[in-house]
C-alpha cells in the first residue's frame, strides 16, 4: 500500500493539454482523480458490520483489540445496523438456517458495500461439508475478499483488509448512477 | 431479489398477542446474542413477559460428520464445539475414547492435560467476562482482558501451532511436548494476568452502575437450576458447590488443592464473581501443576492408538503398516458405549460414544452445557427488563458451537 | 458408585424388560417404553437423581426395534450416573416425555425429535430447534445422506 498525495487542485498534465481539442481526455483525467479521492476516503473509513457466527469471532475480537488493532486502518467502529455499515464481514460458518438472515442483512446495506468472507467456513464451508452448512457465502452473495484460515491469524485479517483497501482504491466510484 | 419471499427459518410460539404487549425480535445477527441466538420477546413496555429462545443457527452437523471420520480425525471437529476453551473439548473427547479402549495415559500427559484444561478455563472466563462487560459499555475492561487473553493465545500457539482451535489432544496422549522456556513464559503471563484482572476488579466490582445492573437480575434458584439441568458457574452461582473436578475427580484433580467458589443469589453479579474467582483458582492450580509436572513420555506406548516414531516408520515394515492403519482406518476401538463427562468452563460437557468396533465411531453425541442452559434462559429472562436481556444472556455464556453442534 | 447404591438400584429398579449392567461407571438399564416414565419418577423422587442430563437416540437400521432412545441422569447427592435405554420401532417411534418432571427435557427432547424423529408424548412443543422450518427428514438417521442440503435461499447463477 503506497502513500499517495492527493493534491487539492488537480494539476492538468501535458497530455491533457495537448489533446485540448477533445473534451474526452480531460474529462477522463478528472474522473480518475475524482475516483482516487473518493476511493482514498472510502478505504480509510470502513464501517464493518461483523456478522459473527462461530469460532472466527475470537480472532475478530483479537483483531479489533490491541496489538492488532483495526483502528489503524480506519475500520475500528463496528456498526451494528446494516444501514450504517459498508463492509459486511461474515465471520464464521453460515448455515442454511442462517442464510436468509445473512441475505436480509446484506440487502439492507446501502451502496457502496463490500463483503469480506472471514474464515474458511464463510469462504467455502470449511470442513463442514454436510447438510447443514452453506458451502461458501459466495453462493448467495458476491464476495470481495476471502480470508481463509481456521481461524485466520489476525495478521491475515489485516492483510485482507489492506487488499480490500487496494481494491477500493483501484475501483471506479460513480457518484451519479442510473439508479440515483 | 425479494427478501420478503424467503421462508422464515423459525416459527414463534406466540399466537395472537393482546393489545398491551409488543413482540420484539432480538437476533440472530446481534452483537449481544453471540451471533447465533434469536430471542423473540413479548414485552409490556420495557418488561419482558415471555421469551422464545431459538438456537440452532450454527448447527453444523457435527454428529453426522462423526459417523464419517476416524476417531482421530474428529479431534479438529471436537475443538470447534466450545471454541473459546478448545483444549477442554479435546481432552474430554480423548478421555472418552481412551476409557472405551482401555488405554491409560502417561503421568506427564495427565498433569499436562490438567494444566492446559485450567489454562483453557481461564481463557474462556476471560472471554465471557470481557464480552459481558463490553456489552454493558465497559470498553476498558474488555481491552484489558482481551490483551491478557491474547498473550495466552500466542503462548498456546508456541505450544500447539494455533491460537484458537488447537487440535492438540491425541488419543493416548498429546501432539507434542512442551517447548523450551514455555513454563517460564507461563509464569510471566500469570503475573500479567493478576495485574490486569486486579485493574478490572478495581474498575468494576464496587462500581454503583455495575452493581445496579447485575445484582438481583437474572436470578435462578438452585431448585430451578437443577431441574433445568444447569451445571457449572450457573449452578454454582446459586450456592450449590457442585463441580465434577471435586465430585468425580478425573485427570490430576484429586491431587490438587483448590476451592470451588459459589455465589449466594444466583443472579448475574454472582455469575460474574464466580467466574472471576474460578479464574484465580485455576491460576493457583496451574502454578501447582507447573511444579508437579513429572518427566517422561507424552504418549502412551500403545500401538493401538499412538503413532510410531518417524524413523521407525521409514525403516521398519511393521511400523509402516501400523502408521498406515492408524491413518487410513483409525484406532480400533472395541465395541461398547461410554458416557464420559468433564467439567468444562460452562458446566458438564459429556461425550456419549457408541462404537461397534473399528476405526470409525457409530455414534458420537455431545451433551453440551450451553444447549441445556438455553432451555433455562427463558426462566432467567422472563419478568426482567428488556435491557437486562443483554447482561443475563452474556452471563449464561452460550457458545454457539457447543450449543448447536 | 458404591456397592450399596448399586445393589439398591439393582434391587429396586430392574424391571421385567431387561438386565442391568455397569458401563464405565454408569448404571445402565434396559426398559420397555411404558416403563420409562414410572422408573424416572422413582429415580427422581426416591433415589435423588435431580439432574436430567440429556436424551438421544441410536439408530440400528438392521433391527426391528430400530431406535434406541437413551436418557442420562445424574445424582448430585450420591455422585452416581444412570443410563436408561428403550427401544422403539420406526413405524411408531414415540416415548413418554419427561417435561413434567424435569425442565431440561424441553430442549433436549426437541433436539432428539429433530435429529431422529422420535416423538415425545407430553411435550407439546416439538418445533425444530437445531434444524429449520421446511427441513424434511431427520439427518442423524443412517439413511439420510450426509450431503443432502435443503437450502432456504436460492443460489446465485
Amino acid at each position: 500500500m503506497d502513500a499517495r498525495t492527493i493534491p487539492l487542485i488537480p494539476l492538468v498534465p501535458a497530455s491533457a493539454v495537448a489533446a485540448r481539442g477533445t473534451k474526452h481526455a480531460t474529462f477522463e483525467y478528472l474522473t480518475t482523480r475524482k475516483d482516487e479521492l473518493i476511493g482514498w476516503a472510502r478505504k480509510f473509513s470502513l464501517f464493518p458490520y461483523p456478522f459473527v457466527t462461530a469460532c472466527c469471532a475470537m480472532e475478530f475480537m483479537a483483531v479489533s483489540a490491541s496489538p492488532y488493532d483495526t483502528d489503524r486502518f480506519g475500520a475500528a467502529l463496528p456498526r451494528f445496523s446494516p444501514r450504517q455499515a459498508d463492509l459486511l464481514m461474515i465471520v464464521g460458518t453460515v448455515t442454511h438456517k442462517q442464510a436468509p438472515v445473512l441475505l436480509k442483512v446484506w440487502e439492507q446495506m446501502c451502496e457502496p458495500k463490500w463483503v469480506m468472507a472471514f474464515g474458511v467456513c464463510a469462504s467455502s464451508g470449511g470442513f463442514y461439508q454436510n447438510y447443514a452448512t452453506l458451502l461458501g457465502v459466495d453462493k448467495i452473495l458476491p464476495v470481495d475478499v476471502y480470508v481463509p484460515g481456521c481461524p485466520p491469524r489476525p495478521e491475515m485479517v489485516i492483510d485482507g483488509i489492506m487488499q480490500l483497501q487496494d481494491k477500493i482504491a483501484r475501483s471506479r466510484h460513480p457518484v451519479v448512477t442510473e439508479r440515483f | 431479489m425479494d427478501v420478503a419471499s424467503f421462508p422464515n427459518p423459525v416459527r414463534s410460539i406466540f399466537g395472537t398477542v393482546s393489545d398491551e404487549s409488543v413482540i420484539v425480535n432480538i437476533g440472530p445477527s446481534h452483537p449481544a446474542t453471540h451471533g447465533t441466538v434469536q430471542i423473540i420477546a413479548e414485552l409490556d413496555g420495557e418488561k419482558v413477559l415471555r421469551t422464545d429462545v431459538h438456537c440452532g443457527y450454527l448447527h453444523r452437523g457435527f454428529e453426522k460428520e462423526c459417523e464419517d471420520h476416524t476417531w482421530h480425525n474428529l479431534i479438529p471437529y471436537v475443538d470447534r464445539l466450545n471454541y473459546v476453551s478448545a483444549l477442554v473439548n479435546d481432552f474430554a473427547y480423548c478421555d472418552a475414547v481412551e476409557r472405551l479402549m482401555g488405554v491409560e495415559i502417561t503421568p506427564r500427559c495427565r498433569y499436562l492435560r490438567t494444566l492446559l484444561s485450567e489454562y483453557s478455563r481461564v481463557v474462556d472466563h476471560l472471554t465471557c467476562v470481557a464480552a459481558g462487560l463490553m456489552e454493558m459499555g465497559a470498553m476498558t475492561a474488555f481491552l484489558y482482558l482481551v490483551m491478557v487473553r491474547d498473550f495466552m493465545y500466542e503462548h498456546l500457539a508456541a505450544l500447539t501451532g494455533a491460537r484458537v482451535t488447537y487440535s492438540y489432544g491425541r488419543i493416548g496422549g498429546l501432539a507434542r511436548d512442551l517447548p523450551e522456556g514455555w513454563l517460564g513464559r507461563l509464569e510471566e503471563i500469570l503475573v500479567q494476568y493478576e495485574e490486569f484482572v486486579g485493574r478490572v476488579h478495581s474498575l468494576v466490582d464496587r462500581n454503583r452502575i455495575f452493581i445496579d445492573r447485575l445484582r438481583d437480575v437474572g436470578v435462578i434458584t438452585t431448585v430451578d437450576a437443577l431441574s433445568f439441568g444447569c451445571t457449572g458457574p450457573i449452578l454454582r452461582s446459586t450456592g450449590a458447590p457442585r463441580d465434577l473436578r471435586k465430585d468425580a475427580p478425573y485427570l490430576a484433580y484429586a491431587e490438587l488443592d483448590f476451592d470451588v467458589p459459589v455465589g449466594i443469589k444466583g443472579d448475574n453479579y454472582d455469575r460474574y464473581f464466580v467466574r472471576m474467582r474460578e479464574m484465580d483458582e485455576s491460576v493457583y492450580m496451574i502454578r501447582q501443576l507447573a511444579q508437579m509436572l513429572p518427566a517422561g513420555p507424552i504418549n502412551v506406548d500403545d500401538r493401538r492408538c499412538t503413532f510410531p516414531e518417524k524413523p521407525l516408520v521409514y525403516s521398519q515394515i511393521e511400523s509402516l503398516i501400523n502408521h498406515f492403519k492408524l491413518v487410513m482406518d483409525g484406532p480400533s476401538v472395541p465395541p461398547g458405549e461410554i458416557y464420559c463427562a468433564h467439567e468444562a468452563p460452562n458446566g458438564e460437557l459429556g461425550f456419549y460414544l457408541v462404537s461397534t468396533g473399528g476405526g470409525t465411531p457409530y455414534k458420537v453425541h455431545v451433551r453440551s452445557p450451553s444447549f441445556v442452559h438455553m432451555g433455562a434462559a427463558s426462566r432467567m429472562l422472563d419478568g426482567g427488563q428488556l435491557a437486562d436481556i443483554v447482561p443475563t444472556f452474556g452471563s449464561i455464556n452460550m457458545i454457539g458451537g457447543e450449543c448447536d453442534r | 458408585m458404591t456397592a450399596t447404591e448399586l445393589d439398591a438400584l439393582h434391587r429396586e429398579l430392574v424391571p421385567a424388560a431387561g438386565p442391568a449392567t455397569l458401563s464405565h461407571g454408569a448404571f445402565v438399564l434396559q426398559l420397555a417404553p411404558d416403563e420409562l416414565l414410572p422408573t424416572v419418577q422413582r429415580l427422581r423422587d426416591e433415589f435423588g437423581f435431580d439432574v436430567f442430563l440429556d436424551v438421544t437416540a441410536v439408530d440400528w437400521p438392521a433391527d426391528a426395534l430400530r431406535f434406541e432412545v437413551v436418557h442420562h441422569f445424574y445424582s448430585t447427592a450420591h455422585k452416581v450416573r444412570v443410563r436408561l435405554k428403550t427401544r422403539v420401532a420406526v413405524e411408531n417411534p414415540i416415548v413418554d416425555s419427561l417435561c413434567a418432571l424435569y425442565g431440561s427435557a424441553a430442549f433436549t427432547e426437541r433436539e432428539c425429535h429433530d435429529m431422529y424423529g422420535i416423538g415425545f408424548r407430553g411435550n407439546f412443543d416439538l418445533r425444530p430447534i437445531l434444524l429449520y422450518e421446511g427441513f424434511s427428514g431427520h439427518p442423524l438417521r443412517k439413511d439420510y445422506p450426509k450431503t443432502r442440503e435443503q437450502p432456504l435461499v436460492p443460489y446465485r447463477a
